[in-house]
């Protein structure tokens, strides 16, 4: 995704002189064909991630569209009460972009794990979240994220997950993506969690369930439309993201059918509210978390089947 | 414009000031007092600035990161001739124009919203670090207060401005030396605090930030040094020209001017 991420902005940085690619000292391997190429348009902050967003404001309101880069935690906690007032309450046009969603940096411990990111900044009013799952989906997001003026978080995994969609696939703004139709089980998944989610959604229709899977690219605004018309098709609804099971995709989801009034049979997974107490790669962390593929099937046949 | 004008000037936005205080009952009145003559001097003889078109790209940019003493800017804002004196009565009311903290455009000439300290220099440095891009020629000043130096994220972007050579850049520091609960050097010191700005690459310079005749020739000179942002770090008193009895008190900080208080002061109203 990082290469997707970086692919797709110095395509747009040739053609926009405006777009800047600012980093909180990270990028090693991945940003040095966008300084080559651009380097007016690339400034290392260092590690100082509060005066990086400020610094991104100032720069917005001169007319710049910087994009602002690092770890998830280090770019929307570090600097919340930044991107809070001074980009998203001056409603400025600055990208945030968080790399290492959920256990993508897993053997560096709970201080680089990014679990409650999209919890925090979907309490912020005008910021547009984006989660994309796969390569495909984050060049779209990245081009999206340009055609809109004011605030974005754009949340990334790292590197090497593999593709879900093929290249025909027609997003559309604001809208998730329907990517197999089914009648028994809805699956929303969202982020570094998609490819499983794929996987999973094929066990389960060899099993004989079919299940309806959607990508939900976008987090907020949320795609209301998708929801309801998944609650009305199916018997039940799960919500699969690599984030807390607090604030994120699946507490989104609940909030709507909730205020829906609707009672359908329905389950975040996600990670547990705890600190992990192990460590690990991100397939180990996952593991832990009751999020592999093997774990999720099972959740998923009990809660279906006591629906 | 010459001091005596100027001060004639500082007089009116002192009343302006106080007035919006009794109204509101509002805090924050000493730190508004502290730092007239600096705007003043700064929106009337330093600063290019375009009252009637307030966002034209050619003006200085003025970030009000001390925040809280909004009403020292919505006076000289008003002053200057941004928007009509009239809504200074808006200050701290119930659905007016004038927040307590200052909010981006809430009137004509308001650059930024801040309120959280040390938010401002960091916006200030990217406000500096684009005209270098774009070879224009405006200048960004960020007014901050003692008490916001005790944030992590001033010297954040005080190494950042002085590594990229911002000399664009001017931060002053309206050093009344009385902070939230206390005076700067028994809750956070900040000396030597020029000494601190020099080794992070700025040239710095300590003045009476109540003297015109001191502001006026050093701000003529600005960048002090070619290749360098520059501070000023101004002396001033904390209340001045207000209540008597708050004057370089902690109490400026919270007490708005009585009943009594205004009477007297319209008494030696010149």
């Amino acid at each position: 995704m990082r290469i997707a991420f970086v692919k797709t902005l110095t395509e747009a940085a040739k053609n926009n002189k405006n777009i800047m690619l600012i980093t909180g000292d990270l990028g090693y391997s991945v940003f040095e064909e966008f300084i080559k190429k651009f380097p007016k348009q690339f400034i290392n902050a260092g590690v100082a991630e509060q005066n990086m967003t400020g610094l991104a404001a100032g720069l917005a309101m001169e007319g710049k569209i910087p994009f602002i880069y690092s770890i998830v935690p280090f770019v929307t906690m570090r600097n919340f009460e930044q991107i809070r007032n001074d980009i998203c309450y001056q409603n400025l046009n600055v990208k945030i972009v968080g790399v290492g969603a959920g256990f993508s940096y897993g053997p560096y411990g709970h201080t680089h794990h990014g679990l409650e990111d999209i919890g925090i900044l979907r309490t912020l009013p005008g910021l547009t979240i984006f989660s994309p799952g796969d390569p495909i989906e984050t060049s779209f997001v990245v081009k999206e994220s340009l055609k809109i003026k004011t605030p974005v978080y754009i949340r990334l995994g790292r590197a090497g997950e593999p593709a879900v969609h093929g290249n025909n696939s027609q997003f559309k703004k604001g809208s998730g993506f329907v990517i197999t139709k089914g009648k028994d089980i809805t699956l929303i998944a969202t982020g570094t969690m998609l490819y499983t989610g794929a996987e999973v959604a094929k066990i389960l229709s060899q099993k004989g369930i079919s299940v309806r899977l959607v990508s939900m690219h976008t987090i907020k605004p949320i795609d209301e439309k998708i929801i309801l018309e998944s609650a009305k098709k199916t018997k039940a609804i799960f919500t699969l993201e690599e984030h807390s099971i607090i604030g994120g995709l699946g507490s989104t989801v609940a909030e709507i059918l909730a205020e829906h009034k609707i009672g359908i049979s329905f389950k975040r997974l996600g990670v547990p509210d705890h600190f992990s107490k192990v460590i690990g790669n991100q397939e180990y962390m996952r593991k832990a978390n009751g999020l592999t593929q093997a774990q999720l099937l099972k959740t998923i046949l009990k809660v279906y089947e006591k629906k | 414009m010459n001091t005596v004008k100027l001060d004639k000037i500082a007089k009116k936005v002192r009343e302006d000031i106080l007035s919006m205080s009794f109204r509101a009952q509002s805090a924050h009145t000493g730190g508004a007092l502290s730092c007239v003559e600096i705007l003043v001097a700064l929106y009337f003889d330093v600063m290019k600035v375009f009252p009637k078109n307030p966002q034209s790209g050619a003006r200085d940019r003025l970030y009000f990161s001390k925040a809280h003493d909004a009403k020292a800017l919505y006076a000289v804002l008003s002053e200057r001739g941004f928007f009509s004196k009239k809504i200074l009565e808006e200050y701290e009311t119930n659905g007016g124009r004038l927040p307590g903290h200052s909010v981006r455009n809430c009137v004509p000439g308001v650059e930024i919203s801040a309120g959280s300290l040390g938010h401002g220099l960091s916006m200030g440095c990217g406000a500096a670090y684009a005209p270098k891009l774009d070879r224009k020629k405006y200048r960004t000043f960020v007014i901050l207060s003692d008490g916001e130096c005790d944030e992590g994220t001033v010297w954040e972007a005080a190494l950042f401005a002085g590594h990229h050579k911002l000399d664009n850049l001017v931060a002053i520091i309206d050093y009344n030396k009385l902070q939230g609960f206390g005076y700067t050097k028994n809750v956070l010191d900040l000396e030597p605090f020029a000494k601190k700005w020099q080794s992070f690459g700025w040239s710095a310079r300590e003045i009476n930030g109540n003297d015109f005749g001191q502001l006026l020739p050093l701000l003529k000179k600005l960048p002090f040094e070619k290749g360098k942002p520059t501070v000023i770090i101004a002396h001033t008193i904390k209340g001045l020209g207000g209540v008597q009895r708050h004057v370089n008190q902690i109490s400026s900080q919270y007490k708005p001017p009585t009943k009594d208080d205004m009477k007297e002061f319209e008494k030696n109203r010149v």
